[in-house]
């Protein structure tokens, strides 16, 4: 099991890095999302993979550690909040700047507005 | 009094959900509102400075549960120190806004005070974990404080600051994965007890997250290769804004400073200065670029970011710097630059009030009305920024420079002197071009407002008040330097009596 969890978590975090190495902005906040997801699985098996166990301490011998589940909530949280903005924004920067390129240069060469002048 | 420690965190956050009830417009009474919550802001901070200067620790349990399990706040003279620097700051930040900045926008005041909270809360907090959660309190609100007004410069350089921010977050939490996965705690002060007594086959682990979270750190203080989005977004951001991001990069510094010395100090067996090396030369590369850039910087704004940048370098040194006495310095060189550089952002938004379209940018303009005003506070600015004697900038530096070793000095002291050189070269260049080029003509130029020059000259009266107070506040700084290198006393006050090892939920090592 800790071998397919590594290798989920590693494959996600892969392609969330590239995404977000992107130039622009749509690509970016995909690999902004993929990234989060990533954390969020790494900070959840923090604590160590335990199957079969409660995080209740004192109802049994075997339990899994519940502070990593409750830090990954918080996490899960927040990311989602900070994705929701960043959709926003890159929305925005569309908009404003005519260009989804992540510097706003007019130069984008499938940019339509570039193909109408 | 029990309770004061979390009242710098609750009082921004009550004021800020009041002041978010009504979205559009500003009017009187939200000013009153908000100009009196950071006043009291003010007078409670200066009030937990009086409580710890002694030398007490304050410990504050929320939900009253026990150290390592429940999360703690915890005001030393370090945390008391920064959070009053950072009420200051927002009062002439706040004064200025009411100027009219405030009304480019929906829910400046709210925010603002959010902003606080979130600042106020990184301070103060003795978790790491919670320390992120006060990070992205204060981003969150700093984002949409940033675009502010909107406009395409705000646009542009709010996206980059926004993902950049977001990749940090994301490293941010990996490393704290990592330092629980091995210590098996995010209490700061339980860490540091068991970071000291770490098995050898830990250490690499550790190692590896402590450095993550120097780049974490890193990106929010600005050092070398992590400090590009900082002049952008700082000199388009509104101005009380970016006066208020003054004390943003501080907090980055805030942080390196406490984690590495409170848990990676000198007592944490294999681990300990990790960071000292990084920390020294990205300060003295930071500086040397950051010395160049200001010259070549077209637009005061960019010239005050430069400042800013100049100065991260030169407290990246500090901390880099053995020995004790150096911090001293350094936290004297923080109160000081914080508060100028603020003072300087919100002084390049009058001149650029008077200036019409030509705004800030360093170029012949029309004669404008109050340039001998405008001008003597750009001088006291840029000269306390640059370090000239008389000013706070020059007790600053040459204390900075006094405390330095031989082998340390041979690169600090001319790094440090040709910086404030090439300050004084590019301030005299963008002043005397501002208000002595003039293309003839009526002066233009509108009417002063009175709330902008008041939270303009209450931070740059810093200047002279950090020379004539040098004594008492330097005793305080270096008193602060020397409670932080003494770990056990953080330790204990937090964890009680300090034992070997502590039970906690390592369960995760079996």
């Amino acid at each position: 099991m800790e071998a397919l969890y590594a290798i989920t978590t590693g494959i996600l975090t892969a392609s969330g890095v590239y995404l977000t190495l992107r130039g622009r902005t749509f690509p970016v906040v995909v690999g902004l999302t993929l990234l989060s997801y990533a954390v969020n699985l790494f900070l959840f098996s923090m604590g160590g993979l335990t199957t079969h166990g409660a995080a209740l301490v004192g109802t049994s011998e075997h339990y899994a550690d519940p502070l990593p589940q409750a830090l990954v909530l918080t996490a899960i949280v927040i990311g989602f909040a900070m994705t929701a903005f960043a959709i926003i924004l890159a929305m925005r920067s569309r908009g404003d700047l005519g260009s989804d390129s992540v510097d706003g240069s007019r130069t984008d060469r499938e940019d339509p507005r570039e193909n109408k002048a | 009094m029990q309770h004061l420690p979390i009242l710098p965190v609750l009082l921004p956050l009550v004021v800020a959900i009041v002041l978010l009830r009504k979205r559009e417009g500003v009017d009187p009474v939200r000013r009153t509102i908000s100009i009196t919550a950071t006043s009291v802001l003010v007078i409670v901070s200066a009030l937990l400075v009086g409580q710890v200067a002694g030398g007490d620790t304050l410990v504050y349990r929320l939900g009253n549960w026990q150290a390592p399990y429940g999360i703690v706040l915890v005001a030393d003279r370090l945390s008391a120190m920064m959070v009053l620097l950072t009420a200051l700051l927002a009062l002439g930040s706040v004064i200025h806004a009411s100027g009219g900045e405030d009304n480019q926008g929906s829910n400046f005041h709210g925010l603002f005070n959010l902003q606080l909270m979130g600042i106020n809360g990184a301070f103060l907090t003795g978790d790491l974990f919670n320390l992120f959660v006060f990070f992205e309190v204060l981003l969150l609100a700093s984002y949409a404080l940033l675009m502010h007004g909107g406009g395409k410069a705000r646009v542009q350089s709010g996206l980059h600051y926004v993902v950049l921010n977001l990749a940090g977050s994301s490293l941010f939490l990996i490393a704290l994965g990592v330092l629980y996965g091995s210590i098996g705690t995010l209490n700061m002060a339980d860490m540091a007890e068991r970071v000291s007594q770490l098995p050898a086959d830990r250490q690499g682990l550790v190692r590896a997250g402590a450095l993550l979270l120097l780049v974490v750190f890193g990106l929010k203080s600005a050092i070398l290769p992590l400090y590009f989005w900082l002049p952008r977004a700082y000199s388009s951001a509104p101005a009380p804004i970016a006066a208020l991001f003054a004390i943003m990069t501080k907090v980055g510094i805030y942080a390196i400073f406490r984690v590495f010395t409170l848990i990676f100090g000198e007592q944490a067996a294999g681990l300990s200065l990790l960071a000292q090396p990084w920390l020294w030369w990205g300060g003295l590369a930071t500086l040397a670029l950051a010395m160049v850039a200001i010259l070549a910087a077209r637009d005061l704004r960019m010239q005050i970011s430069y400042f800013m940048l100049i100065s991260i370098g030169t407290l990246l040194c500090g901390l880099g710097m053995e020995g004790t006495a150096s911090r001293g310095a350094m936290l004297f060189y923080m109160l000081h630059t914080t508060l100028i550089n603020g003072g300087l952002f919100l002084l390049a938004d009058l001149i650029a009030d008077q200036r019409g379209k030509v705004g800030t940018r360093i170029v012949r303009s029309r004669k404008f009305k109050y340039a001998t005003l405008l001008s003597a506070l750009y001088m006291l600015g840029a000269m306390a920024s640059a370090g000239l004697p008389p000013l706070s900038g020059a007790v600053a530096k040459a204390w900075l420079m006094s405390t330095a070793t031989l082998s340390e000095g041979l690169w600090l002291w001319p790094l440090l002197l040709l910086s404030g050189l090439a300050g004084v070269v590019a301030a005299s260049r963008a002043g005397s071009t501002i208000f002595w080029r003039h293309s003839n003509g009526e002066r233009v130029g509108e009417h002063l407002s009175r709330a902008k020059l008041i939270g303009t000259v209450v931070l740059l009266s810093a200047a002279p008040l950090l020379v004539v107070l040098a004594g008492p506040v330097g005793n305080y700084t270096q008193a602060t330097a020397e409670q932080i290198a003494n770990t056990v006393e953080y330790r204990s006050a937090v964890l009680g009596e300090v034992t070997s090892v502590t039970p906690g939920a390592s369960t995760h090592a079996d």
